[in-house]
């Protein structure tokens, strides 16, 4: 690895993070932004042109409020919680593949931090460590809401993680790797895993909703029942840092469904686009579609969450356990033996 | 990168690592809240993880990952979390009790001391495959040499699960 690889890497690293960055900034004011649309009211629209600036504008108004640190709290820990949850939110990206290699300059990159061989399972690990960040900032409040909030968090996410690794076992029967990267490149030219796991994907989606919190699973921080839920005692950045992780968690989650189940950068005509346009365009024009793909399915967690309403925590929890398990795994001895008759018979 | 990289690594981060783990099960007896015990448990089961990326066992590495730190852990965090431990609640315990803990501790640590005073000087155990932990390798020998453990560790887990079950709705007019 030549030090100019590695300068490339490091770029490409903080190329990422600024866009999850930027995508959540704005995925706030496109929240808000459709909500308007949904309600038929206009939305934000005072600072700049069609309230382009707003985002900028909350972001300034959350560093300049007061820290406050409650009496109760145990502060190392108040600190901690938000901290781990806007790390385990940008770490994810980390084995996404965001487009085929690229040529620059004679340099060949590849659009992806890392190509570890258990890329799925990381993506795994990193949501299941964010839970963390809730439960940890949701005790040290010394808050009855706050914990409870924190509390049904972790019930949330540890339910609905079975159902959506039972669901990924399905989609890995068909691939055979838990490389993200080979995952993409075999789904090149209409091989597009949605197509071969339908019900796979709509437990995923499912379950996507419940690990980022998002209508009309957003029960940790539920206002009618727990005040502002684990974030009620939490004020300026630390706040911001909450909601800010919502929002790259579900830029996240949204490209590892597009990569995972809707053929990631590949699109239609890719080989043509390749051989017209050179080894620098076409990848970029891949990294694009992978972002459309991606903006899609963030306005698909914007769309439910005006349009559904929340569940009750007993609906909730009987739909992961009763429902979606039992799918799930039927869904896996469906694949098992669709897969199986078909090698039997030669396709 | 490839996989030399992580066997080859510095025998000195392996020490790092593993100072890192004793000092954090210290830390998670000592601890005065249990809470805070806990969370020091969470960070030695990192350093385990780090543990297994150094022997290069990549899917042991994250199944510890997300089986221990991710689910494990944070029901026992949930469990401590809700009965509230304190000062307060806290049993007092006869001065027979501790005198016996600390008698029977001390006598363990006489057995260990005496017993690893007979061993000879470290035998390694040396890896036949060092590619043995990843997926692809570990699947294959699981499914291939070990398939009757398996299966029966299996058994057991589904055993205990449907035990715990029956014993959660054992009584059927509450329930």
């Amino acid at each position: 690895m030549g030090l100019v690889d590695i300068a490339f890497k490091f770029g490409l690293i903080l190329i990422i993070f600024l866009i999850s960055l930027v995508v959540a900034m704005y995925s706030t004011y496109a929240e808000r932004k459709i909500a308007a649309f949904f309600q038929d009211r206009i939305g934000p629209n005072r600072a700049g042109p069609f309230g382009l600036l707003q985002p900028l504008a909350d972001g300034a108004k959350m560093f300049l409020k007061e820290e406050i640190i409650p009496t109760n709290a145990t502060p190392f820990l108040f600190i901690v919680g938000p901290s781990l949850a806007i790390l385990t939110a940008c770490i994810g990206s980390a084995v996404i593949p965001w487009g085929q290699q690229i040529t620059i300059g004679g340099h060949i990159v590849d659009l992806q931090v890392t190509d570890i061989n258990v890329g799925v399972l990381y993506i795994f690990g990193v949501v299941s460590l964010g839970v963390y960040g809730v439960m940890i900032g949701g005790w040290a409040s010394n808050n009855k809401y706050s914990l409870l909030g924190a509390i049904r968090a972790a019930s949330q996410n540890i339910s609905y993680e079975i159902s959506m690794g039972l669901s990924i076992i399905a989609l890995l029967m068909l691939t055979g790797t838990l490389s993200l990267r080979e995952i993409a490149e075999q789904q090149h030219g209409w091989n597009w895993n949605i197509l071969r796991q339908p019900l796979g994907f709509l437990i995923f989606i499912v379950c996507a909703f419940a690990e980022t919190n998002r209508t009309p699973f957003d029960l940790p921080e539920c206002e009618t029942e727990l005040v502002g839920g684990y974030h009620t005692e939490y004020s300026s950045m630390k706040l911001g840092f909450y909601l800010f992780a919502e929002y790259i968690n579900m830029f996240i989650s949204s490209a590892v469904m597009a990569t995972l189940y809707w053929g990631g950068y590949n699109y239609p005509g890719m080989d043509w686009m390749l051989a017209h346009t050179g080894p620098t365009i076409a990848p970029i024009i891949g990294v694009v579609v992978l972002f459309a793909k991606t903006f899609l399915f963030i306005f698909f967690f914007m769309w439910v969450r005006w349009t559904i309403p929340r569940f009750r925590y007993d609906q909730l929890m009987d739909l992961g356990w009763k429902i979606l398990i039992p799918l799930a795994i039927a869904n896996i001895v469906l694949t098992g033996i669709v897969s199986a008759t078909l090698t039997h018979f030669g396709y | 990168m490839g996989q030399g990289y992580f066997v080859n690594i510095n025998m000195s981060t392996f020490y790092f690592i593993a100072f890192l783990s004793i000092f954090f099960s210290i830390l998670v007896i000592t601890a005065k809240n249990p809470v805070h015990s806990i969370l020091y448990l969470i960070l030695t089961f990192f350093t385990f993880t780090i543990h297994y990326i150094l022997m290069n066992a990549q899917f042991l590495a994250i199944v510890n990952f997300i089986v221990y730190m991710g689910a494990i852990l944070v029901l026992f965090l949930y469990t401590l979390m809700l009965i509230n431990l304190n000062k307060d609640s806290e049993p007092v315990k006869p001065f027979m009790v501790k005198f016996a803990g600390v008698f029977g501790g001390g006598i363990l640590m006489v057995a260990l001391a005496a017993s690893l005073k007979s061993i000879g000087a470290s035998n390694p155990v040396i890896l036949q495959n060092p590619d043995l932990g990843l997926v692809k390798n570990l699947g294959k020998v699981l499914f291939n040499e070990f398939l009757l453990p398996f299966e029966i560790s299996s058994v057991l887990l589904l055993s205990a699960m449907v035990g715990a079950v029956l014993l959660a709705t054992k009584d059927t007019k509450t329930a």
